[in-house]
C-alpha cells in the first residue's frame, strides 16, 4: 500500500514528506520501542502514541517506511527535524490507535504476524 | 556522514563509542553510527539490522540505568562483536534480568517506549553469542558476537 493511500485513508496530516508513492508492506502499531525492534520488518509502518525523538531513531535502526502519530499526538521541532534529516516520512491521525490499525488492516495492508490485511483468503 | 572504514586495505574494522547515562536527547546516536558503519562495509542486511538492535537496546540499558559506559565495534571477515560496557550499578541476577518482560527502569523510561523489559531478551535473540558478567556496584559487560558468514 502507498503512503499516500495511507495518508487518504486516515484523513492524515504530512508531517514531514518524503516520497509519498513508496510502499508500504505491513504495518505495526506499538509504544514500546523494544516490541518495534522485535517484530517488525522491512518496509514495515509504525503506528504509535509516542512522540519522542526514540521513536524516529528506532525508524532509523530498523528502516521503517514511516511513523503515523495517532489520535492527533503531535510531536515536537526536533522529532521533526530529525525526521527531516533521515528522510523519514511522519504523519498525524486524529483516529486512535485501535481504529487506525482497524481502518489499514481493512483497507489490505496486513501485520508482521500473519502478513496479510482484510479481503485476503487465509 | 559516515565514517567509511578502509575496508580494501584492512579486513578489521575497530570503533569506540563512549555513551553518557541519562542522556536521553542523544540516546541512539551510538547505534546509528555503528549501523552507517556497517552499511559502509556492506555486510548482508540481515547481519546489519541484528547488529543495529543489539546495539540500540545495550546504548539504550548503559542510558536508562549506568552512569557512564561505552560501545565498542570489532568487525573481523568471519564476524562482528560488539562490547557494551559501563560503569553503573550492575544486574543483581542475570537469570532473572535475561527474563521477558523484567525490568528495573524507572516509569519516566517506559513513558520514552523502553524499560519494558525487552532489552536482554531482543539482544539474545539478535546475537549469535552473548556473554554478560557483572559485578554489582561497579558495572556491566556485554559481549554480543553476530557471525558473517
Amino acid at each position: 500500500m502507498r503512503l499516500s493511500e495511507i495518508v487518504k485513508i486516515l484523513q492524515a496530516e504530512v508531517l514531514v514528506p518524503a516520497d509519498m508513492e513508496r510502499d508500504v508492506l505491513t504495518a505495526c502499531g506499538a509504544d514500546l520501542m523494544s516490541d518495534v525492534l522485535t517484530f517488525s520488518k522491512e518496509r514495515t509502518l509504525l503506528l504509535t502514541g509516542l512522540t519522542t525523538p526514540q521513536v524516529v531513531r528506532t525508524a532509523e535502526i530498523i528502516d521503517l517506511a514511516g511513523i503515523v502519530f495517532v489520535r492527533g499526538k503531535r510531536p515536537g521541532p526536533e522529532v521533526l527535524e530529525l525526521a527531516r534529516a533521515q528522510g523519514l516520512p511522519l504523519m498525524l491521525t486524529r483516529f486512535p490507535m485501535y481504529e487506525s490499525c482497524g481502518l489499514l488492516f481493512q483497507a489490505g495492508l496486513g501485520g508482521c504476524m500473519l502478513g496479510r490485511g482484510a479481503g485476503h483468503e487465509p | 556522514m559516515a565514517e567509511v572504514p578502509a575496508m580494501s586495505h584492512d579486513p578489521s574494522y575497530d570503533l569506540k563509542i563512549p555513551v553518557i547515562g541519562h542522556d536521553f536527547l542523544r540516546a541512539g546516536e551510538a547505534a546509528s553510527r555503528i549501523k552507517k558503519v556497517l552499511q559502509a562495509l556492506n555486510l548482508p542486511p540481515q547481519v546489519i539490522r541484528r547488529a543495529s538492535i543489539s546495539a540500540y537496546e545495550a546504548e539504550m540499558n548503559i542510558i536508562i540505568h549506568a552512569y557512564r559506559g561505552q560501545l565498542a565495534l570489532k568487525v573481523t571477515p568471519d564476524a562482528l562483536t560488539l562490547v557494551a560496557e559501563d560503569e553503573g550499578p550492575g544486574i543483581q541476577d542475570i537469570d532473572l534480568a535475561m527474563q521477558e518482560g523484567y525490568s528495573t527502569a524507572p516509569d519516566e523510561i517506559r513513558e520514552m517506549g523502553f524499560g519494558a523489559g525487552m532489552g536482554l531478551p531482543n539482544i539474545k535473540k539478535s546475537a549469535d553469542k552473548l556473554t554478560i558478567t557483572s559485578t554489582v556496584g561497579q558495572g556491566t559487560r556485554l559481549e554480543i558476537v553476530i557471525r558473517i558468514s
